[in-house]
């Protein structure tokens, strides 16, 4: 009998049903075959197996495919900075097995044509790929788009990412409009006029360095704005890319007052602060929202811990080194993400002692997939096998040069991290190894 | 005696050592510039180009004038007459003047941190003259000689600049060299001029003109841009300067000699009167002139950095 792979040696962890087990695990057809977990897999019973591939999971943990519900692949329009295909690559790298791409595309997704061109793009590639579709036409803040449409095409959820929705009253239609489907509708709360010309955060930092700032309260106030509109309408609103101590305890709040708010951090705003920018100008931490203050990075974990963040996100935004190699202020905002992320929550979150590693998954795969209503296995047998296997232990360093994603703008570069994906397989297929 | 850098790019970080190091040097510049003939040869063979992305005319001129008084070669590229326009970027065009075989470089830019950009794609030394609302270094060091040739010193004095501090590199060089050589600098000005968290730069907020005024030697008096009204940030010429504006009667009723100070250029009528502009406590042409004394010593202890570490090498 021929099996498709066999995981042998690793630790099991499931953040759906919460066991943890050493147990190895025969794949076959795209699902779980057989769990190994009253004692291990022998050679003789390995050896019947003929497995076509057997990963050792030595000192890594074998888990459920990573959600990555923010992410930027650029196509179509801007196919020179990422493709789906290329995308899913750097997505596989990570460890993720299913991505949401934003809609601020060129064309942006706020058609069902365009979600079919992505979705097709996606068949081959090496991650699920679905789509967020516009709020609004053009993403232009005006005309609700065909939402219902966008969501027989298949949107998950639907943003104007990139941009606020300025209007209060057009946003309170999308939320009416897009409870009657039971996706969410995902803020990027800025306030525009609030924000300015801002190109780093407002503080004492952007006061010495004689960079515009854009103040906290531009995201506090939107946050605010939009949890007040969701317990108005009863719909389900997700706050994405979380930055300011405002920020989390607004939501906290909503969520005491029963509002059914989510939010996300990117990996970027938990690790890094507005102090960095002035030593070398490195443009790619120039992102939108900004590098916040060491205060605000201490909230948004504390959001992480108590559960008011639901989830991590990467906000992956390649854009090309012609791009980013101009003056700060020109940069456009954004920076990749897909590939550190799971690194950088193992050396922020866990080994400072925030987290536990069955907390980050959570974080990493059932959270955010709740959030978008994608159906997340277990690890037991007869569920599609997406899985994520890695060593938290293994330290390594970011190096530009194995980059998948086809831009390299990460301020991570060459930075000491611990953590590392060791393989990703998605419905059976491995699609990355290490 | 060397500076410890080869580029000077900001004030903030600067040693006391080598603040003092370009003030006395520039002493023996300021008496060149009162002889009969101006010129002395310490960069000759040297090439500098003043590369002005931003409008400038008395610091082109005085940092042009300084090259050419120490007998470098000099070439002004300014964007009106370059390749930028075309949408060449920063980066080419830079490179582009360093096949040129240029030794140094003075910039002014729009954007922040242009300057330590170019030194990390360059081996010619970079001297800021200006960069976004950052720093604009010599300003400072110009602004500090002429305090210390007045007063004889800096350490124990309280210097006052009045205006718009938050969009000022003038205001943030300033600030810097002045608390590194110990005096105490008071800031004041309409609180959306204001730089936001202002008191962590270690500096007396002040919003009332006249308390600001207490117990300070020197006003240092910075132009207010008329775009800033059109934002937005303060509501009339009128009302600025009624509340922040230097005039001889506020002079007199404070009752205490100020020594006057303005970068330029001036307002007048506004930010400062012609009474005040004119007046025998304002040093502001003189201001002008330490500026030739004070590039001319720094373009000649950057380029002998050089001649140090090439000692060093050999």
């Amino acid at each position: 009998m021929k099996q498709d792979l066999i995981i042998i040696n690793g630790q099991l962890i499931d953040p759906r049903l919460g066991f943890i087990k050493d147990a190895d695990m025969a794949i076959k057809d795209g699902q779980i075959l057989k769990i190994f977990d009253k004692k291990r897999i022998t050679e003789k019973e390995l050896a019947k197996y003929e497995p076509e591939e057997i990963i050792d999971a030595k000192g890594c943990i074998v888990t459920t495919g990573m959600v990555d519900i923010h992410v930027h692949f650029r196509e179509p329009g801007r196919e020179d900075k990422e493709t789906i295909m290329s995308g899913s690559q750097a997505a596989a790298a990570g460890g993720f097995t299913s991505v949401c791409c934003m809609p601020n595309t060129t064309p942006a997704i706020d058609n069902q044509e365009t979600v079919k061109f992505v979705t097709s793009l996606a068949e081959k590639g090496d991650c699920r790929v679905y789509c967020i579709g516009a709020i609004t036409k053009g993403r232009q803040g005006k005309e609700l788009a065909e939402i219902g449409d966008l969501v027989k095409a298949g949107v998950v959820g639907v943003s104007d990412d990139g941009d606020y929705v300025q209007n209060p009253e057009v946003m309170r239609r999308a939320l009416e409009y897009s409870s009657m489907f039971d996706i969410p509708v995902i803020s990027h709360a800025e306030d525009c006029q609030l924000a300015g010309d801002g190109k780093m955060n407002e503080s004492y930092e952007s006061s010495r360095l004689g960079i515009p700032g854009t103040p906290a309260v531009a995201e506090e106030i939107a946050i605010i704005r939009d949890i007040k509109l969701a317990g108005l309408t009863g719909a389900r609103l997700h706050i994405a890319h979380v930055s300011t101590a405002g920020g989390v305890e607004a939501i906290r709040r909503g969520k005491a007052e029963g509002v059914k708010v989510t939010g996300e951090a990117a990996p970027h705003h938990f690790c890094l602060t507005d102090k960095m920018i002035g030593e070398k100008y490195d443009t790619n931490l120039r992102v939108s929202p900004p590098l916040r203050t060491e205060k605000d990075r201490l909230a948004l974990i504390e959001g992480l811990v108590d559960g008011t963040i639901d989830c991590i996100a990467t906000d992956h935004a390649p854009h090309t080194e012609e791009e980013k190699d101009v003056e700060f202020d020109h940069a456009p905002p954004g920076m990749i993400g897909l590939e550190t992320c799971l690194g950088l929550a193992i050396t922020y979150l866990v080994e400072k002692g925030y987290l536990t590693v069955p907390d980050l998954i959570r974080k990493l795969t059932v959270n955010p997939a709740g959030i978008v209503g994608l159906e997340v296995g277990s690890l037991e047998v007869g569920e599609v096998a997406d899985l994520t296997i890695f060593d938290p232990n293994k330290k390594w360093v970011v190096k530009e040069s194995k980059i998948v994603s086809k831009c390299k703008n990460s301020p991570f570069i060459d930075m000491k991290l611990k953590g590392k994906v060791k393989a990703t397989i998605m419905g059976g297929r491995v699609t990355y190894r290490s | 005696m060397a500076l410890s850098s080869r580029h000077l790019l900001q004030l903030e970080g600067t040693s006391k050592e080598d603040l003092d190091l370009i003030l006395d040097t520039s002493v023996g510049f300021r008496e060149i510039l009162d002889r009969p003939i101006k010129k002395v040869p310490p960069l000759r063979g040297k090439t500098v180009v003043n590369l002005f992305y931003e409008n400038s005319t008395r610091t082109r001129i005085s940092f042009e004038l300084a090259e050419k008084r120490l007998s470098a070669d000099t070439i002004n590229f300014s964007t009106s007459t370059s390749s930028v326009k075309k949408g060449e970027t920063l980066r080419d065009t830079v490179r582009n003047i360093e096949a040129m075989k240029i030794d140094m470089v003075v910039v002014r830019h729009g954007s922040t941190g242009v300057p330590y950009y170019l030194t990390q794609c360059l081996d010619a030394n970079i001297i800021n003259a200006g960069d976004g609302t950052h720093e604009h270094p010599t300003q400072g060091l110009l602004d500090i000689f002429t305090i210390r040739q007045k007063y004889n010193k800096i350490k124990g004095l309280r210097v006052l600049l009045v205006g718009d501090i938050r969009h000022s590199r003038v205001a943030r060089s300033n600030i810097w060299g002045l608390k590194t050589l110990g005096a105490s600098v008071a800031v004041c000005g309409p609180t959306t001029l204001l730089p936001y968290e202002a008191e962590k730069f270690g500096i007396d907020v002040y919003t009332n003109l006249d308390e600001a005024m207490e117990g300070v030697d020197v006003v240092n008096i910075l132009r207010i841009q008329l775009e800033r009204q059109k934002a937005g940030l303060f509501p009339s010429q009128r009302e600025y300067s009624n509340l922040f504006g230097i005039t001889r009667e506020r002079l007199k009723r404070l009752n205490k000699n100020f020594t006057i100070m303005h970068p330029g250029p001036m307002n007048r009528g506004i930010e400062i009167t012609n009474k005040v502009a004119d007046g025998p406590a304002s040093v502001i042409l003189e201001q002008v002139t330490n500026g030739q004394a004070v590039r001319m010593a720094v373009l000649y202890l950057l380029s002998n950095v050089d001649a140090h570490e090439d000692k060093a090498i050999e």
